[in-house]
């Protein structure tokens, strides 16, 4: 899920596409897709910062993985950003980012 | 603190006790636990970061192409070119568990097994840029699909640690605490009991003599 420019490749791979532009219509997008049978989501960092509520409550669930991408605006970081979140999570504080 | 409203009993104190034996013994178990989660969330979430680093990094080098190729292509040559995949891509769950964690192991298939099927489309019509990101986007594709099981993983993982820590804190500093104080009350009690009982024991003797005899011995 992303912008087109950002996913448009991964439909050669095999991927299915799904062009968001708009949080709203992207979470309910996102709803669908998880109630069906999709184990893995990739979505862009962009757009996941315009749904980061939508995403969270799917952590804890075993499936599905919703994998932040960087899109073709380039890197937020926001992807390692959540690795270290999820370390702060376990540990209490992110101690693997300090190296 | 402890539980004042108690029955200072013998049964109660054994019944305490055996509590108290049960919470030591689960306490240390849950540690052990989340020890051993510790340690193999750590193997995973370093795997995870530098996954990730380099996911970012090789999808930033196939937007590079993208970008190229979309600006020397026009958008409806570019639809056609995707429209159809020839690849199609399918993933098949395992459940693994790792101390009570289940994780999935995503198994992939892929609809056919030759390499440049992920070219959608001929050649003549579109530029190579295309052809390299679509290319470096299938290399990068066995790395994102590792990073989704192994994140989706540590996430799974760390919100085990954050319970069971939570557990283990709770058993170290409130309840097995307030077992210990609980049962060093009613200890207490039991004896106090038993020394007044013995007192009153003593100046009924000493009563029963002055009576029986006429003497006095204090």
């Amino acid at each position: 899920m992303g912008d087109k420019d950002s996913i448009y490749g991964f439909a050669a791979l095999g991927l299915d596409i799904y062009p968001e532009y708009d949080a709203a219509h992207a979470a309910d997008t996102l709803r669908k897709l998880a109630g069906n049978n999709y184990a893995v989501i990739y979505i862009t960092e962009a757009l996941a910062s315009a749904i980061s509520e939508e995403i969270d409550r799917y952590k804890s669930k075993e499936l599905p993985a919703i994998i932040l991408v960087p899109g073709v605006i380039g890197n937020t970081g926001l992807g390692l950003a959540n690795v270290s979140r999820t370390v702060e999570k376990a540990v209490g504080s992110d101690i693997l980012s300090q190296k | 603190m402890a539980l004042t409203n108690v029955n200072p009993t013998r049964m109660e104190l054994t019944k305490l006790k055996r509590k108290l034996v049960t919470a030591v013994r689960g306490h240390k178990l849950l540690k052990d636990k989340r020890d051993e989660l510790m340690r193999q969330f750590f193997i995973l979430v370093r795997e995870n970061k530098s996954l990730r680093i380099e996911v970012e990094e090789a999808i930033k080098e196939a937007n590079k192409h993208m970008s190229v190729a979309r600006s020397s292509m026009q958008d409806e040559v570019m639809d056609v070119a995707l429209m159809m995949p020839k690849q199609e891509l399918k993933l098949d769950i395992e459940n693994k568990n790792i101390m009570s964690v289940k994780i999935p192991v995503f198994n992939t298939h892929f609809k056919t097994n030759d390499k440049s099927d992920i070219y959608s489309y001929g050649y003549a019509f579109t530029s190579s840029d295309l052809d390299d990101a679509v290319k470096s986007l299938s290399d990068v594709l066995p790395q994102m699909l590792r990073l989704a099981e192994v994140e989706k993983s540590c996430q799974l993982m760390a919100a085990e640690i954050e319970k069971t820590r939570r557990r283990v804190n709770a058993l170290e500093h409130v309840m097995i605490p307030r077992y210990r104080e609980t049962i060093k009350y009613i200890t207490m009690k039991l004896d106090e009991n038993e020394r007044s009982t013995t007192t009153r024991l003593m100046k009924v003797k000493d009563m029963m003599l002055a009576q029986a005899h006429g003497y006095e011995t204090f």
